[in-house]
């Protein structure tokens, strides 16, 4: 692999990181309304699967998918002004958090419903065979995902039209509050998909190169026409289910020790074995990052909140 | 004009529409080589191949999902859901996908997204294949609820339906498929939101959808020989609802009956009817009245006395006339 692009994808958890940081105080100060889900401790598997995609490939994502939608390359600044609510967001503030979509991008839909965008990620994976293009599909949901039956629909109509697409569990072994013991049976959900005919792997998804090669794998069987994967990537939930979460429910000891696993510390370090970072490099990307987060925070806090003049807009076409 | 049945309109519809533009397909449970669990389908996997006309499992979050995300895309899918009532299976992507991916995600979408489907009773199907669902559907922002009554309707609407850029919940009745009725050997469409005066008339307004326009028309037909005249008004559509048409017929005769096979408990008849008392209520001579199904579910039997028929719109009628 070419040097700039592991340091692109260090710089994308990286971004990824800070800016859910950000995100965290702002919310707890109150400047963002509604509610957010990070995915700090996560970021290796948005950035390893939408490392091997093309822009005009597409992605679904999920209520804790800002990071699938960055990675998926879209602009930070209308991000950022669409979880604050303003008319300047992707979808003029009418989304959030929860609801981003980015269509220049292939941001298809984040999705507040869990499981709900599976089903829909099997439409423009269809358009691509449709059309006879190669663009594919990747659609992103979580461990608790697996037990929705749209992911079951899903994954036996997927295989059973050969449809271009990678189904991407990211398992970070809590589904809301219940952990994954508590709603499967499996360990490995990655072996449902043997049930409906179609390759399963798991892997781990705290590192992001492994994360990269197993969806190189998929991706470019998909987009042979060869048909849809099921990859799991096992990540960990450093966080609540959503800002704000106390966690309770979770062992305190587990909530310390999942911070073990840091994705991007233990790529930081792979890269300053391979030579291919050093730690001055590292504060230039630090500070490049904040620079560019402080713009798109200043850019979203500009943007007007909407009124009421958009209200009754965009119902129907 | 030549004779068509309800069903056969359908089809004509759909194959119009498929031979007119590419990106039309058929999606659903044994719509290619059966042609359809009523036949609406039959012909078309022959004739377009099965690229374009795509059986499914029973799936129906699947069926409803695929025709979204395809859509956003510009391909426009017709879905069929085999009955209105499993229309209940896919309820989140009916609801919180389909009817708002336009508004929700800033309109940077559209949604041409048909799903057809039968509604009602009369073919003793039974309480989970005989609903008429449709006030849920008309009260979720987002999508378009059609619901035609006779062949001619049916065509010109489905085929405005598929043109149309935004979802369309497009509801057929079961108990219509066989009837027959003029429909032009041509190509016509006909308006989404435009209700169609069935039958003009100065002394009371009936306003109905679907089985019950014919019900509404025996009604009028029998009062008609006790010197009563009744102007019928089909909605064709329930949203965009045509206020107007009914407004205007309410300013006329001064009385309103509306007429469902719907539970009439929380059905489009409250809806209309509040709108009326809203706006127009110095216009009425008498109280609004609401012909619908009881506040149970379809029996398989005694289906008969469940089912609204000409019988409970003429009580309806006299009532309000004897205010």
């Amino acid at each position: 692999m070419k040097k700039d692009e592991l340091i692109r994808m260090y710089s994308m958890m990286l971004k990824i990181r800070r800016l859910e940081e950000r995100l965290l105080e702002l919310f707890a100060q109150g400047k963002i309304p509604g509610f957010i889900h990070v995915s700090i401790g996560q970021e290796a598997v948005p950035v390893g699967v939408c490392s091997v995609l093309r822009q005009d490939d597409y992605i679904s994502n999920t209520h804790r998918g800002h990071g699938q939608a960055l990675a998926k390359g879209v602009d930070l600044r209308r991000f950022v002004a669409e979880i604050y609510g303003r008319v300047d967001g992707f979808c003029k503030g009418k989304a959030g958090s929860m609801h981003i979509a980015c269509k220049e991008m292939g941001v298809i839909g984040s999705n507040g419903v869990v499981g709900g965008g599976i089903p829909v990620s099997l439409g423009t994976a269809f358009a691509s065979t449709y059309r006879g293009n190669d663009r594919i599909t990747v659609c992103f949901f979580g461990d608790g995902a697996t037990n929705e039956g749209t992911f079951h629909e899903s994954l036996n109509l997927a295989a059973l039209w050969n449809l271009p697409i990678v189904f991407c569990c990211e398992n970070n072994q809590w589904a809301e509050f219940t952990p994954q013991k508590v709603h499967t049976k499996l360990e490995n959900l990655s072996i449902r998909a043997e049930a409906y005919g179609m390759p399963g792997v798991t892997v781990d998804g705290d590192d992001v190169l492994k994360v990269r090669e197993a969806a190189e794998k998929a991706v470019s069987r998909a987009r042979k026409g060869e048909g849809p994967t099921l990859l799991e990537c096992k990540t960990h939930r450093w966080f609540g289910h959503f800002a704000g979460d106390a966690q309770k429910y979770r062992d305190p000891r587990e909530i310390e020790e999942v911070r073990n696993f840091d994705p991007i510390l233990k790529f930081q370090n792979l890269l300053f074995e391979m030579k291919v970072l050093k730690p001055e490099r590292v504060k230039e990307i630090e500070c490049q990052i904040k620079s560019e987060i402080d713009e798109a925070l200043a850019f979203a806090e500009k943007s007007p909140v909407p009124g009421r003049e958009g209200l009754l807009e965009d119902v129907f076409a | 004009m030549k004779e068509v049945r309800y069903i056969r309109a359908i089809t004509d519809a759909l194959r119009e529409e498929m031979a007119r533009d590419e990106s039309v397909f058929i999606i659903g449970e044994d719509v290619g080589q059966p042609g359809g669990s009523f036949s609406a389908t039959r012909g078309l996997q022959e004739e377009f191949g099965p690229k374009r006309v795509k059986d499914t499992p029973i799936s129906e979050s699947a069926i409803v999902g695929l025709a979204i995300g395809a859509a956003t895309q510009g391909l426009r899918p017709v879905a069929e859901i085999m009955f209105m009532d499993f229309l209940t299976v896919c309820m989140d992507q009916m609801v919180n996908q389909l009817a708002k991916a336009r508004y929700m995600f800033g309109g940077q979408y559209k949604l041409p997204v048909v799903i057809r489907t039968p509604c009602g009773g009369g073919l003793h199907a039974g309480p989970q294949h005989s609903q008429c669902l449709e006030a849920w559907f008309a009260h979720v922002p987002g999508l378009k609820v059609v619901m035609p009554a006779t062949p001619y309707d049916v065509k010109g609407l489905l085929k405005s339906a598929i043109r149309d850029d935004n979802p369309v919940l497009f509801v057929e009745n079961k108990a219509l498929y066989g009837l027959k009725g003029e429909v032009p050997e041509g190509e016509y469409l006909l308006p989404i939101g435009q209700a169609d005066i069935k039958r003009p008339g100065r002394d009371v307004t009936v306003v109905a959808t679907s089985r019950m326009v014919h019900q509404s028309l025996e009604a009028a037909q029998t009062l008609a020989k006790e010197g009563l005249e009744v102007e019928l008004i089909d909605l064709r559509t329930i949203t965009p609802l045509d206020k107007e048409a009914i407004f205007k017929s309410v300013e006329k005769t001064a009385r309103l009956v509306i007429a469902h096979e719907a539970v009439k408990a929380f059905g489009i008849g409250a809806e209309i009817s509040a709108l009326v008392a809203e706006e127009m209520i110095d216009c009425l001579d008498a109280p609004i009245m609401r012909v619908g199904a009881p506040y149970v579910p379809v029996p398989f039997n005694p289906e008969a006395l469940y089912l609204p028929n000409a019988q409970d719109v003429i009580n309806a009628i006299k009532k309000a006339l004897e205010y």
